[in-house]
């Protein structure tokens, strides 16, 4: 199948994609296009402007900072995995781009697009809520910050108004020496994720958890944070059995079924992908520990 | 509608042309341009038969828009052998029977030329892992990776 017909317009920066968005009626803005055009193509989507945001260079790149580092819109996703220095200080973020679609569709998709389409198992988003990420939006009357928490309002649609640009993902940095993993179950490689889970964990001086995150995707409307999980883990010395029984509660009751599979069989994949999960992160936050002494 | 006049590089010529705003890439090439080397599989991103080369980049020609191609430079398979010369990767296809229907092929060929030139000798595991976005119906994947392997053996000797 083909896209219907439709308008096509450049926008050459922000002001202009803005402009066009308030005054066009129907349009759509186009991104990577590695959802979109796949959607035009089906005719899932048909609009009468697509107002192209590719030209937008101000919308593009990373900027690191202490606490945070700031994405613009347009970057491309690949860059996740070329950028040393989010490796360096959010590898998370490496290991999970890993899982988004293929070389093709990481090479095109952007990280605004994915944040702004909003499929429940979108990598991006579940960073986003895994670092407590603050989201940009410029509309008409200036812009505005949407924390990651409120901004999924039901599937597939987020806190975005139709004359708004999503133009920034701020996400938070954690200390130096955290443990970290990101891991998937999928049929193929580069599907959609039936489960995936993120978790940033530290340790105190004593090697007790003193701070974890915990994520699913895949699973709910939109990322499903687990502060039950996390909160069971604070101050306490990690061993095989605290693990478990955090991936037990894992098992949240807002994990959902679909056409392929049931609910019951999500959770558990979650309980043990969970347990597994904060195994690794937490033998990588050690690992981190022992790496410092010795630099001591 | 009005057609978009559409400036760009493709196989490092200089080529204008004029699309429909609803053409993909895809559409382009093989439609207006006469390069139908590239092939639609799914027209959604699943198959990767139609890879190009998007300033250095791999991408699927059937999720972007021709009127993208702007000041761009796009490279297909019919810009891979030099002339009469075929591309080792494309020897080596043939030595092993690497393709069968060979829909897939010029994506698949496009996709490891993209590979080798950026990591000259590539373990199996990342040969497969760079190649995933790329569907096969016919060989089962296992004389591609074979020959891919022996071309970036063979390139590395040379
Ligand atoms: C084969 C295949 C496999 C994939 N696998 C995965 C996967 O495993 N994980 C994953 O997360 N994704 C996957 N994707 C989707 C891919 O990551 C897309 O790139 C992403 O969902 C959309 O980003 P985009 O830049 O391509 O946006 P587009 O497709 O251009 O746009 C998507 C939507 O967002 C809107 N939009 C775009 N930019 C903005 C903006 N700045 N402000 C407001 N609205 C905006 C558009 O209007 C559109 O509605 C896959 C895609 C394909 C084709
Ligand atoms: S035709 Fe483009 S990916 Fe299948
Ligand atoms: S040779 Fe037929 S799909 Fe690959």
């Amino acid at each position: 199948m083909k896209a219907a017909a439709f308008r096509y317009h450049r926008a050459d920066s922000l002001a202009e994609a803005g402009e066009m968005l308030t005054s066009l009626d129907n349009a759509r803005l186009l991104s990577g296009g590695q959802s979109l055009m796949a959607m035009m193509n089906l005719r899932y989507v048909i609009v009468d402007h697509l107002i192209d945001l590719n030209p937008v260079s101000e919308l593009a790149g990373i900027s690191h900072h202490d606490d945070h580092f700031q994405v613009g819109a347009m970057t491309r996703q690949r860059c996740f995995l070329d950028d040393d220095a989010v490796a360096a200080h959010s590898p998370i973020f490496r290991e999970a781009l890993g899982y988004v679609g293929h070389l093709q569709t990481r090479n095109r998709g952007t990280v605004g697009g994915s944040l702004a389409h909003m499929d429940p198992a979108a990598e991006l988003l579940g960073l986003a809520a895994l670092t407590d990420a603050d989201i940009t939006l410029s509309g008409p009357n200036g812009s505005r910050q949407v924390a990651i928490a409120e901004f999924p309002q039901a599937y597939m649609t987020p806190d975005i108004k139709v004359d708004e640009i999503l133009t920034a993902v701020r996400f938070n940095r954690w200390p130096a020496g955290h443990g970290w993993d990101f891991r998937e179950f999928a049929q193929r490689h580069g599907d959609f994720a039936v489960v995936g889970v993120g978790c940033l964990l530290t340790l105190d001086a004593a090697g007790a958890i003193d701070r974890a995150a915990v994520v699913l995707i895949g699973v709910a409307d939109g990322p499903l944070r687990l502060p039950a999980v996390e909160a069971m883990l604070l101050g306490m010395l990690p061993n095989a059995d605290l693990f478990r029984a955090a991936g037990e509660a894992a098992r949240h009751p807002e994990i959902t079924g679909d056409a392929l599979v049931t609910a019951d069989y999500r959770r558990q994949l979650a309980a043990v992908m969970v347990r597994r999960s904060l195994t690794n992160a937490h033998q990588r936050a050690v690992q981190a520990m022992n790496q410092e002494h010795h630099h001591v | 509608m009005a057609k978009n006049h559409v400036t760009t590089t493709i196989n490092g010529e200089p080529v204008e042309f004029l699309c429909e705003t609803h053409e993909t890439m895809l559409d382009v090439l093989r439609n207006d341009l006469g390069l139908t080397g590239s092939k639609e599989g799914c027209g959604s991103g699943d198959c990767g038969a139609c890879s190009v080369m998007v300033d250095g980049r791999l991408a699927c020609a059937c999720l972007m828009l021709g009127a993208e191609a702007e000041g761009r430079s796009i490279e297909t398979i019919e810009g891979m052998a030099a002339g009469e010369e075929l591309h080792p990767l494309q020897k080596n296809f043939v030595k092993e029977a690497a393709l069968q229907c060979g829909i897939c092929t010029p994506g698949v060929l496009v996709a490891a030329k993209a590979l080798l030139e950026r990591n000259p000798d590539p373990t199996e595991t990342e040969v497969r892992y760079w190649l995933a976005g790329n569907l096969c119906r016919c060989t089962g994947y296992d004389k591609i990776i074979r020959a891919v392997m022996d071309t970036a053996a063979e390139m590395r000797a040379n």
